[in-house]
């Protein structure tokens, strides 16, 4: 294998059972581990919500959330509790997961750090469904999101199939990806020039990649559809974890290679497609969140419930930063990634140094 | 012989996209009053100024732009051996981009002769760290590595550039036609400034052709031959940033036409750089010149801008590309 596989896909680095001063230490098992990690994670995430809930105009801490949450009476805490911040809050922690499960099956897929959905830019196919419905049925919101995941999804297709040539090998699939998404952003530039003003607005404020109008309405459909897919992403994680050995040995194992492959990148691009429907392209928590992950859990290969976590945990920071640190709030996409430019520059000098 | 016959195609190529350039248009002048404007009197008819004070100035843009992005193509992917090499692909004119949307937004700079450095630097920088990161590996780099590394980061610069822009609209009326990449209303004033650099980074590209030959063959037997392989990459770095930093700053940030034209030229002229970088000069202007006229007429009354069409054009190339064997393996 030739340099395809050369950024990433570096050997399991799992259990530290190398010698060394530490040899001696009783070394805790991964299983373990991973579980430790996943508790912690968990209550992080719950943590951060319950803080996330009392931020505001309104200020309330963690107890006054938990009471407010739970009093039936309906007063005022109550409703900016649950009605106002719950479901942006838990659409951060929700879509950030989703991103982040995107990106592990995408990083596996193409056995690359780099190879995750935000910078292939499936997340443009999706802008593209969307300006075709906003520019042919109007701008009610489910049809958009209908739009959006349809042009997530052929898009992936065509890239898939344009990349095919006896099997599809990562490398090829991602450059493939990139030629898709200039096409598409070319059709996205034409659409958003023959638009109406009202159109190319909304366009605009979607594709900045935002929380800030995800209320209940809109939070409800995009969970169920995501709990659906849940299922799903748990049966692939098998042959998932057959295809990080490579093709080969993946086949003696009885895996259906291809099958799976093209199974693993509808999922991932259905995932990465419900989101972008509701906040626009938030970039670069698929990206990091899996890598994330996969260190904090020193497992062999992405740990997907670990890095669900992790991206749950990235989103609603981002989110939070996003809303309360600048004077004005701004869309929690330019947050995600100014934060993932700094993060891939520490992976590419990281990786460069490995390599020497 | 043939690619003498190539390289006189290519010339007869680049005449007639340029003729195309100054005669079509969504204001439509008859050919006389063009030649009449152009040789004769010019007269102070509306005609007259179209092509005078639009369409030519215009159309040296595009010749300016095209030439330096198909040389900065050319010396990426014989510095890199790399086929999928672009300026853009790489992620250096999207950081060049960047660095202008900074300067414009931050430090209050608003005219090409002021962000041309920013473009220079930027498109620098961006280079340098590339070449850092793809060079570093035991193999001295593999393409795969150096094109994912520079994809990634332009994904980066251009994700930042479209979050600074959409933060502050009327501070960027002007750069928003710009970041598209449109020729529309371009002329002397952006070309002139930007000339000297786009003049140094062709005379360092082309002085440079003979080592290009030799590190074909390898860094080792380069450095048999004789050739001092980290001045090379140095000089050459410096040749893309120029070229490509310059025609970023005249013409917003391109993508694929780098990727593009010297895979025609190696086509037409076989491996020997001293044929390719110069036909990559002569045929950059001709794709970019024919992308401007097609985003001139395809979409009545409106124009495409120029960024638009070649990528169009260049992500198909691309794809085939990443098709060939040779390029991927398995």
């Amino acid at each position: 294998m030739t340099g395809g596989a050369t950024l990433g896909s570096r050997p399991a680095s799992a259990a530290p059972t190398t010698a060394g001063p530490g040899a001696t230490r009783p070394v805790r098992p991964p299983r373990l581990r991973s579980r430790t990690v996943v508790l912690a994670l968990a209550i992080g995430c719950v943590l951060l919500a319950l803080v996330a809930l009392g931020l505001g105009d309104f200020p309330l801490d963690p107890v006054q959330v938990v009471q407010a949450a739970f009093t039936t009476d309906g007063g005022f805490a109550t409703t900016i509790v649950l009605e106002w911040r719950l479901p942006r809050v838990l659409a951060a922690l929700v879509f950030g997961a989703a991103l982040a499960v995107s990106g592990g099956l995408f990083q596996t897929l193409t056995a690359n750090p780099l190879g995750s959905p935000d910078i292939i830019g499936f997340s443009t196919g999706a802008y593209t469904g969307a300006l075709l419905v906003l520019t042919l049925a109007g701008t009610s919101f489910a049809p958009v999101a209908v739009g959006a995941v349809a042009g997530g999804l052929v898009s992936a297709l065509l890239a898939y199939v344009l990349a095919y040539r006896r099997g599809v090998h990562g490398f090829r699939l991602i450059i493939v990806g990139i030629g898709v998404t200039a096409i598409l952003q070319s059709a996205n530039t034409l659409l958003l020039r023959r638009a109406s003003t009202e159109v190319a607005m909304e366009a605009s404020f979607w594709g900045a990649g935002s929380l800030s109008l995800v209320g209940w309405s809109q939070f409800v459909p995009v969970a169920i559809a995501l709990a659906v897919l849940t299922p799903a992403v748990f049966l692939v994680s098998r042959p998932l974890r057959q295809l990080e050995l490579g093709d080969d040995a993946a086949r003696a194992h009885g895996v259906r290679v291809e099958r799976s492959r093209l199974t693993i990148l509808v999922l991932g691009v259905a995932l990465i497609a419900l989101v972008t429907a509701i906040s626009g392209p938030i970039a670069f928590v698929a990206l990091a969140a899996p890598q994330i992950a996969h260190r904090i859990a020193r497992s062999p290969g992405i740990p997907l419930v670990g890095s669900a976590l992790v991206g749950a945990l990235l989103l609603l920071s981002a989110d939070m930063v996003a809303q309360h640190l600048p004077p004005t709030p701004i869309p929690v996409g330019v947050v995600t990634i100014i934060g993932g430019g700094v993060y891939l520059l520490a992976l590419l000098v990281h990786e460069a140094r490995g390599q020497r | 012989m043939a690619r003498v016959a190539g390289a006189v195609g290519a010339a007869v190529l680049l005449l007639v996209a340029t003729w195309l350039s100054i005669t079509v248009g969504s204001r439509p002048v008859p050919l006389s009053t063009v030649l009449l404007a152009l040789f004769g009197d010019p007269g102070a008819t509306t005609d007259a100024a179209v092509v005078l004070d639009l369409r030519v100035p215009r159309t040296a843009v595009a010749i300016a732009a095209g030439a330096a992005l198909g040389l900065s193509g050319g010396v990426i992917q014989a510095v890199t051996r790399n086929p999928l090499a672009d300026p853009g692909v790489l992620g250096i004119t999207p950081g060049s981009a960047f660095a202008v949307a900074v300067a414009v937004g931050f430090l209050g700079v608003d005219s090409a002769s002021d962000y041309r450095w920013y473009a220079f630097g930027g498109a620098l920088v961006v280079v340098i760290a590339v070449s850092l990161i793809g060079a570093i590996g035991r193999d001295g780099g593999s393409p795969a590595r150096t094109t994912l590394a520079g994809v990634a980061l332009g994904a980066v610069f251009i994700g930042i550039t479209s979050s600074i822009v959409l933060a502050d609209p009327r501070r960027f009326d002007a750069v928003r036609s710009w970041e598209a990449g449109a020729l529309e209303g371009r002329g002397w004033d952006d070309l002139l400034p930007v000339l000297p650099l786009l003049a140094v980074g062709a005379v360092l590209a082309l002085i440079l052709t003979r080592s290009f030959n030799s590190l074909a063959l390898g860094e080792d037997r380069a450095a048999a031959l004789g050739v001092r392989v980290g001045l090379v990459r140095l000089l050459a770095a410096f040749a893309i940033a120029f070229l490509a930093g310059g025609a970023t700053a005249v013409a917003g940030p391109l993508v694929f036409v780098g990727l593009m034209i010297p895979h025609v030229a190696r086509w037409i002229a076989g491996p020997d750089q001293r044929w390719i970088l110069p036909l990559c000069i002569v045929l950059g202007p001709s794709l970019l010149l024919v992308a401007d006229v097609l985003g001139r007429v395809i979409l009545p009354p409106g124009e495409i801008p120029v960024g638009i069409v070649t990528a169009a054009l260049g992500a198909p190339a691309l794809i085939a590309l990443a098709r060939r064997r040779a390029v991927i393996a398995p």
